[in-house]
């Protein structure tokens, strides 16, 4: 039986209760939305990205304890990093949430640190998509594709 | 007490044998199985409903002894799957108190019941700069549909609002009506809230105007007395699958006159009378709807699960859900921070709520836990949500085999969300 502690860490009750970077920086010059429309998770996710770096991020929106905890960890993780690394990130952290190790391989050159927290969130499947929502909004934001992303399939 | 709760209480006096939940419990096999090592604790009823042996027991018996196509054959079995499935239909019949069996076509449940009249008798019905005319508290089934027509015909879809208790406003609706609104479909009892709409009212109104009214049962058969004649109705829908009925049946009522002058909505095998190249002469009502082999099983599942409910009465049902809302209303506000979304003066079956220190989906997860199976979402009436300004929202709903219990294992699980979140 999975362990509710596996998915609620301490730090991810943190992150949920404090969001950090909650915010739209006023220089973003990158925007996505991320919207999971069956648990009514959205998220607008703004960029300051110059010369290859991400500069700056915040993100504004609502959504449960997984989606909003992701966001805030997401958005310090990726704060100051080259737009390499923060992909990098993504596939590493993608790799986490799906046990894939060809992910892992990909962004091995990043660490992981304190998104570790989120592997609990595995044993949850159908929270997947709450732990990814952000991480998918960042890849839209950094190619810049104009469209809102969504980690929900499926009907009710 | 009101008069209805009054008719309610006689007719249990005259009709009803006692109502005993533990023997009810007792029919449904699933509820004996435990999750993560605690009792089921089952509050997802809107979504769909545990079945009783005796549905399982008939969908068995047929697959065992009766299978066959129906319709088709002269051979015995034939017939005899052909009588179970007809059987099924005059079943149907007798439950919703629709004068002809013909009247009762079998489908695949609310949702193709509602898409067979947008597109039989609505794109025969609905022109140009016509509307029509539905409430804020449809299922998204109710909804696109309609849509779908409306744009395909350059009509337009009208929307009737609904107040802060989560009530049909029924002098807005009135005043939606007019010469342009060719049909209205409204929800009988909303999945999202709960409240139980004065379907009556709403089908003078428009039959004052001589519009045909179609009226979302999905949510309402489980729980209230039905009688589409005293109704008068023109269409009435439901899924088997709410009612302790199998999934991938259900059924549309329509009145003997309109389903006759209707076009088919789906062409094949069945539907028709005779076929050449040049012309087909379709069969009658309601076969002239039921194109294909349909689920014979499922029907006589249904079947199955409606004498079930006859057989417990649905007074008893009825009165022991009141019994359940009541008490989980007050249950509920027990715990800090909750809300309950839509106070309509009558609700049946579904208790919507929202808490302040934790989102709907972690409220769903962490009392999953504790084997309290919950709804958690949009419960597919994004529109209603909207209206109350949350993205989603906790829904218990009962069935006639939950218990005091079973709210109180709820309100337990919620404390722990709350001292997890608080
Ligand atoms: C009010 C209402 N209408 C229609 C439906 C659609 O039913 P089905 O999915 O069985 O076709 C539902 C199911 O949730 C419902 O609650």
């Amino acid at each position: 039986m999975p362990e509710l502690r596996e998915i609620y860490q301490e730090v991810i009750l943190d992150h949920n209760k404090n969001p950090r970077n909650r915010r739209c920086p006023p220089e973003a010059n990158r925007i996505a939305v991320g919207h999971n429309p069956l648990c009514g998770d959205k998220i607008t996710l703004y960029l300051l990205v110059e010369d290859g770096v991400i500069r700056d991020v915040g993100y504004e929106g609502s959504g449960c304890a997984i989606s909003t905890a992701s966001a805030s960890m997401m958005s310090e993780a990726v704060k100051g990093k080259t737009v390499e690394e923060a992909e990098a990130l993504f596939c590493r952290f993608h790799a986490l949430m799906m046990a894939c190790p060809q992910g892992a391989e990909n962004g091995r050159r990043v660490e992981l640190g304190k998104l570790r927290a989120f592997a609990g969130v595995r044993e949850f499947p159908i929270r997947v998509k709450c732990a990814t929502l952000a991480w998918h909004t960042l890849e839209a934001a950094l190619k810049n594709s104009g469209e809102t992303v969504s980690t929900e399939t499926g009907s009710e | 007490m009101s008069n209805a709760a009054l008719e309610m209480e006689a007719a249990i006096r005259v009709e009803a044998p006692p109502f005993d939940v533990a023997k009810v419990r007792a029919d449904f096999p699933i509820l004996r199985r435990r999750v993560y090592g605690k009792p089921l604790v089952y509050l997802d009823n809107a979504a769909t409903t545990q079945k009783p042996r005796r549905v399982i027991e008939a969908i068995t018996r047929f697959y065992e002894e009766e299978c066959s196509n129906v319709h088709r054959g002269v051979h015995w079995l034939s017939q005899r799957a052909t009588d179970r499935y007809e059987g099924a239909r005059e079943t149907v019949r007798r439950f919703l108190h629709a004068a002809e069996a013909r009247e009762i076509v079998f489908t695949r449940g609310a949702t193709e019941s509602i898409n067979l009249v947008a597109n039989a008798y609505g794109r025969a019905h609905v022109g140009r700069d016509d509307e029509v005319l539905i409430t804020a508290m449809e299922h998204h089934s109710n909804i696109v549909p309609w849509q779908i027509l409306c744009e395909e015909k350059g009509a337009r879809l009208r929307v009737a609002p609904i107040d802060n208790r989560g009530d049909l406003v029924l002098d807005e609706f009135k005043n939606l009506l007019s010469h342009r609104t060719k049909l209205v479909a409204v929800v009988h009892v909303s999945n999202a809230l709960g409240p139980v709409n004065p379907v009556k009212a709403v089908v003078e109104m428009a039959h004052a105007r001589g519009i045909p009214v179609l009226i979302d049962g999905a949510q309402a058969v489980p729980h209230l007395h039905l009688d589409v004649r005293a109704l008068d109705c023109d269409f009435y829908v439901f899924s088997g699958h709410k009612i302790y009925g199998p999934t991938g049946i259900g059924a549309l009522y329509g009145k003997a006159a309109l389903l006759e002058r209707m076009p088919p909505y789906q062409g094949g095998g069945d539907m028709i009378l005779s076929v050449t190249f040049e012309k087909t002469l379709y069969n009658t009502i309601p076969y002239k709807f039921e194109a294909g082999t349909p689920d014979i099983a499922g029907a006589i599942g249904l079947g199955a699960a409606l004498d079930y409910v006859e057989s417990i009465g649905l007074p008893n049902i009825a009165m022991h859900e009141r019994d359940l809302m009541s008490y989980a209303t007050h249950a509920l506000l027990g715990v800090p921070g909750l809300r309950i979304i839509g106070q309509a003066r009558e609700k049946a079956g579904a208790l919507s709520f929202t808490l302040d220190c934790a989102h709907p989906h972690d409220i769903g997860t962490i009392v999953d836990q504790e084997g309290v199976a919950i709804r958690t979402g949009h419960h597919c009436a994004q529109p209603v949500m909207e209206r109350y300004g949350v993205p989603a929202t906790a829904r218990a709903s009962f069935a006639m085999y939950n218990t005091r219990e079973d709210v109180d294992a709820l309100v337990q699980a919620l404390h722990k969300v709350v001292e997890l979140f608080g």
